[in-house]
């Protein structure tokens, strides 16, 4: 049959394009006419016209009107460059664009699970020649944000603003109390502010030590005992790490305090974490985990407006006084997509947006969020009040720590999320040989991705 | 020098099949792009370690690592749940309900806009709804049942619960399913029942030997969608799972498909994460192909299923 080959050649031929798309060699960064020097006049002149195009995943009125002031303040320096900005996106579909051969001049992504593969893979370009040229100090930037951003060597983004975690608490469920220091401290007040029915049901809690509970992810809760994620080639650190022994055994103890069945119930009565109705805004937790983002949600739900509370760093292990202060964070991050049209120009608005302290001060006053340089942190125009500023201290504070990149930062946090619920629950009797099993998983699927 | 001892085609008949190709060739096309052509892609993948970006040749690394992996004998378990009770427990309850309407005198207008009106609700919110609905603490259906002195379970916070409670979501919007079915009953010719009355045949009787054979390549055609569909399920088992959790994903906190306990995490649902969220598009790979046979194999023995009743009826 003649017809066979033909078809065969046809399928060959159509394998060999998919093979080879988005392979074609985009232009980099570099390969375009720079200004001599960032900023207005001249200098800035020097760069041809051109419409840039920014993907971001904010989505808000208030955040795409924040967001668009400052890509403002970028045109203003760039008259002759047109931003064009498309929020909502998420990071499958920047990453299906950069694939498909469509990719924006500039992405940004909310969160930073995908910034190894992105610099592994080559889907973002690498900042750091473009970084040395233009002299730019990185030491601006806290070690953790350096941190989230690069992926061996690599620095394929930038911190556009970051989230900082640390202690609400409602001053008037606290009873006069301060906030707790340590992790023994924390349960005794947990104890002494729980309030239950009759029957033992849960009316307020002190505090909810489940890890299912929003945002008491092991991310955000293993920097209070200092616990590490990974050895230094990769491997999972989880098991062989006593600090995550430490904090595992003080959270069951808790859990097991209030009944594993009776936190549920409480906890499933909660609702959405993003809902209208909030346990912390109605007075039915007295103290939370949450992110610096949280004040302007207080400060802009009608009901919750008036709510007399606190923040404070999370309290931290006995045994580690010199952890309290700092805490976790990550945040938004920005970088040039492999394929990007007008890569200098592209370079030009991420470092305008993540190194202009005029911008960032606008940025985060607008959304609430932490200003990711210093000299935009000590801005006099930053507003600083006492509650916002609790998660400035824990941003610049030299052991606040991140979840470091790894090309399988999802799968790595799924499987501990995985065991950590059968341990909360009861279900696991030999913790070390489970943290091991956890370890396995992890050190399996790095070497099935090349680690 | 070699002679073929076969005998060259007559022109006509050559004639004949260039033309048919022709005819067919939007088919052949058609199925060459989006079936053969995928299809070798995703085997071709299977042996790759391919992050989208980046291709290399690992052999047989991610069937081994996939065989291995307690969460696709989960997923798959979960799917091979949906397939063996969901299935049948939509196909049943849409049948007894089109019977029912289809012997309702008046007000069967009315009767069938309700069983229809959820089908025309849109997947998430439905899903979102149900979930709302069934939460343990706050829902309404649970503070009903305890005004009848019934402690109601924990629905999809339960991973006993949970599939039972998707299932439970499935009949709710099974409309389409009963108004095919409403439709064949009603094509059944009367003149067999008034026969089969008259031979002293009674409702089951009826129902065994007429409405059964009558209606057979509808349920053949209910039963074949509804495994492929649920084979396939993905967004249902997603949005429950991720509304009941209330987990969310934040800087530094990720959502973990499943919950309760993996009970809810399909196979479709692990092959989007693994490809989507973890980057393994080659593991991916290997789990499409699984699903692929997973969904040939269902379809082929139903399909044998229904040729053997038909040929013995």
């Amino acid at each position: 049959m003649r017809f066979a080959p033909l078809a065969a050649a046809g399928l060959l031929a159509l394998s060999l394009t998919a093979c080879t798309a988005g392979k074609e060699a985009p232009p980099s960064l570099g390969a375009q006419p720079r200004p001599t020097a960032s900023g207005t006049g001249p200098a800035a002149a020097a760069l041809p016209a051109a419409t840039l195009e920014l993907w971001h995943g904010f989505s808000t009125d208030v955040e795409t009107k924040a967001f668009e002031e400052a890509v403002a303040g970028f045109t203003k320096k760039f008259p002759q460059i047109k931003v064009t900005l498309k929020k909502g996106i998420q990071d499958d579909q920047i990453t299906q664009a950069i694939r498909g051969g469509k990719a924006p001049d500039v992405a940004a992504s909310f969160t930073t699970d995908n910034v190894a593969q992105w610099c592994k893979s080559g889907a973002f370009q690498d900042l750091t020649p473009v970084i040395r040229q233009d002299g730019i100090d990185l030491g601006v930037l806290p070690a953790a944000s350096r941190a989230y951003t690069e992926f061996e060597g690599k620095r394929c983004t930038m911190p556009l603003l970051a989230d900082a975690y640390g202690l609400y608490y409602n001053k008037a469920l606290m009873k006069g109390e301060q906030p707790p220091k340590t992790l023994s401290e924390l349960t005794e007040l947990t104890k002494k502010l729980t309030v239950r029915d009759a029957d033992g049901t849960i009316k307020v809690a002190g505090f909810i030590p489940s890890f299912q509970y929003y945002e008491n992810s092991p991310s955000h809760l293993g920097p209070v005992v200092g616990a590490k994620w990974y050895n230094d080639d990769g491997t999972s650190a989880i098991g062989s790490d006593p600090a995550w022994k430490q904090l595992l055994r003080w959270q069951k103890d808790l859990v097991d305090w209030y009944g594993y069945d009776n936190l549920e119930k409480f906890r499933k009565s909660l609702g959405e974490e993003w809902g209208a109705e909030h346990p912390f805004f109605e007075g039915k937790v007295a103290m939370i985990l949450d992110g610096e983002w949280r004040n302007a949600m207080i400060a802009n739900d009608p009901d919750a407006k008036d709510l007399d509370y606190g923040t404070a760093p999370l309290p931290v292990a006995d045994d580690k006084p010199d952890l309290y202060g700092s805490g976790f964070t990550a945040g938004t991050v920005i970088g040039v997509p492999k394929g990007a049209a007008h890569p200098q120009h592209a370079w030009e608005l991420v470092k305008h947006l993540t190194t202009d302290t005029e911008s960032l001060v606008t940025l985060s006053n607008a959304l609430r969020n932490v200003p990711t340089t210093k000299a935009a942190m000590e801005h006099p125009r930053l507003a600083r009040d006492d509650n916002f500023a609790t998660f400035l201290d824990i941003f610049a504070h030299p052991k606040t720590s991140t979840l470091p990149a790894s090309v399988n930062s999802v799968f790595n946090q799924d499987a501990f999320s995985t065991f950590l619920t059968q341990w909360e629950k009861g279900a696991v009797k030999d913790l070390d040989a489970g943290l091991a099993e956890v370890d396995k998983r992890i050190n399996d699927k790095l070497k099935l991705s090349g680690g | 020098m070699m002679v073929s001892t076969h005998a060259a085609p007559p022109r006509r008949w050559r004639g004949e099949g260039v033309r048919a190709l022709l005819w067919l060739s939007p088919w052949i096309i058609g199925v060459a792009v989006f079936f053969v052509y995928p299809l070798l892609s995703t085997v071709y993948f299977s042996f790759h370690r391919y992050d989208l970006f980046t291709l290399e040749f690992i052999g047989l690394d991610n069937y081994r690592y996939a065989f291995s992996d307690v969460r696709v004998l989960q997923s798959a378990l979960n799917t091979l749940w949906l397939v063996v009770f969901m299935v049948p427990a939509q196909v049943l309850f849409a049948l007894g309900v089109a019977q029912l309407l289809a012997k309702v005198k008046s007000g069967g207008g009315l009767l069938r806009t309700i069983f229809y009106l959820p089908s025309l609700v849109p997947t998430v919110a439905g899903t979102v709804a149900f979930v709302y609905l069934l939460n343990p603490a706050t829902g309404p259906v649970n503070q009903v049942l305890a005004w009848f002195g019934i402690t109601g379970p924990d629905w999809f916070g339960s991973a006993a619960w949970a599939k039972p409670s998707l299932t439970l979501l499935a009949l709710w919007g099974a409309g389409n399913l009963i108004m095919i079915f409403l439709a064949a009953l009603l094509d059944v010719p009367r003149h067999l029942y008034e026969a089969a009355e008259i031979d002293g045949a009674g409702a089951w009787r009826q129902f065994r030997s007429i409405t059964l054979p009558m209606i057979s390549p509808v349920l053949m055609f209910s039963a074949v969608t509804g495994v492929i569909y649920a084979v396939q399920y993905f967004t249902q088992a997603m949005i429950a799972s991720r509304v009941a959790s209330g987990a969310t994903d934040s800087a530094g906190s990720t959502f973990t498909p499943g919950y309760p306990d993996g009970s809810l995490l399909t196979l479709p649902q692990h092959l989007f994460h693994t490809g989507f969220r973890d980057w393994s598009m080659g593991l991916a790979c290997v789990h499409a192909l699984l699903l692929f046979a997973v969904a040939m194999a269902f379809t082929l023995i139903l399909l044998r299923q229904f040729s053997k009743a038909e040929v013995a009826s």
